[in-house]
């Protein structure tokens, strides 16, 4: 029995990296969530608009590290950020007037929009594969590790290490200040309020004087905010390729409709669970639970229940139960 | 109501890809259009021989003339479906008119979008859905004022003292009052601009008897503070007594105008409309 060992390989493990990879999902959820309360639809381009917000911000990152630009102990990325949600802001807003906004005028079902952002996916998905390839870019610089399995296991003389990486760290307090910023927002200011207002009586928003079409502007904004965020702790985290940008559309959608489609705390939730669900039912449980049996009784087996290929069967499973059991998701999906 | 293709969802009813929250019945009209000089003398608010529906279906309006003088009270009242909502959506821009003018104050608005006209001092409380069911009393009192820049503290202290019931609640969300109290919130909203004129759908629809008293007594004294106010009503006596002007609509088309005291005397309107 050696249970700190255990507890430390599974925070190692499990535990930190869910965490970090919940707050990603939960950013991008937000995002989805944002879209589906105020434009009424699902939009599949959202997975591709956080490959591009990174796609841009690794460009002015590249920039910014060919001037000898550098942030410290912390990734030049973040200095790059604010130029790639400006970049990807101008994309979807330029997006909504180009595309969108002619089915709204045509006053078209929500479905129509669906498709539409089909179609949108694509053609961003090809611009962001035709300015930066389909390969792997890595753009993290500054320390790595907060705190590394060496010096782990050197401070504590334990067994197992825990390593604790600045992306991880960086991840979770940018949530944190993403989700504050965001509900202050929502709920503070008078734009943020006439959002909610919008989202939740379109005619009675139109009487009271907001302007349906700066509402939807400032949605995209905080859209293209929400998605770049995303997509740049994402690529700190793992690494930036575009094609796993687009298979994240799975697991962020499953977030938001567990969560309940339409309620930002539903989307923070569910990017939480879809993320500790698919990092647990992938994990192989062999060296936890072999710290907790008695002396020799290691099991033999990885005590996996699936293979990590098949981590997005997790985000489907939960999200067929979800929609079987309890539609309206586990926070009653309301409009934002 | 004529589907056109954009708005077929094919039976879609996936809520996980779509928001099931009905979509907007509003064609407003749309931006750039100013407002002229009237010419000729007109009443303070007016909708003058409108004739337009809803899309592409038929007309609902047919030669509709709805009229207030500043400061008094114009009742529109007629059977169910005669048109009456139709008519305050198209005086406040709301539908496309296919003829007809709208002219406040002066100034002909007939082009301008809703937004304008509340900048204009207009003020609209809907039939149905008339708050904002997610968003507490209080801001559901701030949206009210959206297009305002100066303090606005001072006109909800006004609104919780026309409705005291609201201050009690005013952290609550309106979708969890009672149908009263919605209208309450809903009328406080619309006062919240401090408009000049202020056009009520059926305001006291679902209301308790004594509610509803209480709530003629507020409109009156918000019309006694110089508001103008065109008005919906299906209690048609008890809101003719207090018209200065009454309206009987009937399948969208004027049947008899006159003061309310002389709607309520005629004797042909009290047969087909008052019930003897
Ligand atoms: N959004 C809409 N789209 C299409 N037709 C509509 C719409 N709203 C109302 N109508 C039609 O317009 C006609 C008049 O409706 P309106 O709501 O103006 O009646 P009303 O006089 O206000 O009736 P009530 O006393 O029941 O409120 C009705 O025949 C109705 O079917
Ligand atoms: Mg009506």
């Amino acid at each position: 029995m050696d249970p700190i060992n255990a507890i430390v390989a599974l925070l190692n493990f499990v535990v930190i990296p869910a965490t970090a990879y919940g707050a990603q999902l939960a950013i991008g959820a937000l995002g989805v969530t944002m879209i589906y309360g105020i434009l009424r639809f699902s939009n599949f381009a959202h997975g591709d608009t956080m490959a591009f917000g990174a796609m841009c911000t690794i460009l002015v990152t590249w920039l910014f590290q060919s001037w000898g630009l550098h942030l410290w102990v912390l990734p030049t990325a973040l200095l790059a950020l604010p130029f790639g949600i400006a970049a990807t802001a101008a994309l979807l807003i330029f997006t909504d007037r180009a595309v969108y906004r002619f089915y709204r005028r045509q006053k078209a079902a929500p479905v129509i929009l669906v498709i539409v952002s089909m179609g949108v996916m694509f053609v961003m998905n090809g611009l962001v594969r035709f300015i930066i390839g389909v390969e792997d870019q890595n753009f993290l610089d500054g320390e790595r590790f907060i705190i590394s399995a060496r010096t782990f296991k050197e401070m504590t003389g334990l067994d197992e290490g825990l390593a604790f990486k600045t992306s991880q760290g960086l991840t979770i307090v940018t949530a944190v200040v993403v989700v504050a910023a965001l509900f202050w927002f929502l709920n503070r200011t008078r734009t943020g309020k006439s959002m909610r207002a919008f989202s939740d009586n379109e005619d009675l928003a139109l009487l009271s004087g907001i302007n349906p079409e700066k509402v939807v502007t400032y949605t995209w904004i905080i859209v293209a905010g929400l998605a770049t965020i995303a997509g740049v702790l994402y690529g700190l985290d793992k690494s930036f390729k575009p094609f796993t940008y687009f298979q994240l559309l799975l697991p962020i959608f499953a977030a938001a409709i567990v969560g309940g489609l339409g309620s930002p705390i539903g989307a923070i939730a569910g990017g939480f669970v879809i993320a500790f669900s698919e990092i647990t039912v992938t994990y192989a449980f062999k060296k936890v639970l072999g710290y907790f049996a008695p002396g020799g009784w290691e099991p033999d087996s990885l005590m996996q229940l699936l293979s990590t290929d098949y981590k997005f069967a997790v985000s489907f499973a939960i999200l067929i139960i979800v929609l079987l059991f309890k539609p309206t998701g586990l926070f009653k999906g309301k409009s934002v | 109501m004529t589907k056109n293709a954009w708005q077929d969802d094919r039976g879609n009813k996936d809520r996980s890809i779509t928001n099931p929250k009905p979509p907007s019945d509003a064609e407003p009209v749309r931006k750039g259009g100013k407002a002229v000089k009237a010419e000729g003398d007109s009443p303070f608010l007016i909708g003058d021989r409108m004739t337009g529906g809803y899309g592409t279906g038929a007309n609902i309006l047919n030669d509709c003339t709805v009229a207030v003088e500043k400061g008094e009270i114009a009742v529109i009242v007629g059977p169910n479906g005669a048109g009456k909502s139709t008519a305050m959506k198209a005086v406040f821009g709301m539908l496309n008119l296919k003829s007809g003018s709208v002219r406040l104050d002066g100034e002909d608005i007939t082009a301008l979008t809703p937004q304008d006209r509340v900048a204009k001092g207009m003020a609209f409380v809907p039939q149905t859905s008339n708050v904002f069911v997610s968003l507490t009393v209080e801001e559901n009192l701030e949206m009210g004022a959206f297009l305002r820049k100066d303090d606005i503290r001072p006109t909800i202290a006004q609104v919780y003292e026309l409705f005291p019931i609201l201050k009690d609640k005013r952290r609550q969300a309106a979708g969890e009052l009672s149908g009263g109290q919605r209208q309450q919130v809903a009328v406080g909203r619309a006062l919240m601009t401090q408009p000049k004129v202020l056009m009520l759908d059926e305001p006291t629809a679902g209301v308790s008897p004594i509610v509803m008293d209480e709530l003629f007594d507020r409109i009156i004294e918000v019309a006694r503070a110089g508001i103008t106010i065109l008005m919906v009503e299906q209690n048609a006596r008890q809101a003719l007594e207090i018209a200065d002007k009454g309206y009987v609509l009937v399948q969208g088309a004027n049947a008899y105008t006159d003061t309310g005291k002389a709607l309520l005397a005629d004797p042909e309107v009290r047969r087909t409309f008052l019930g003897g």
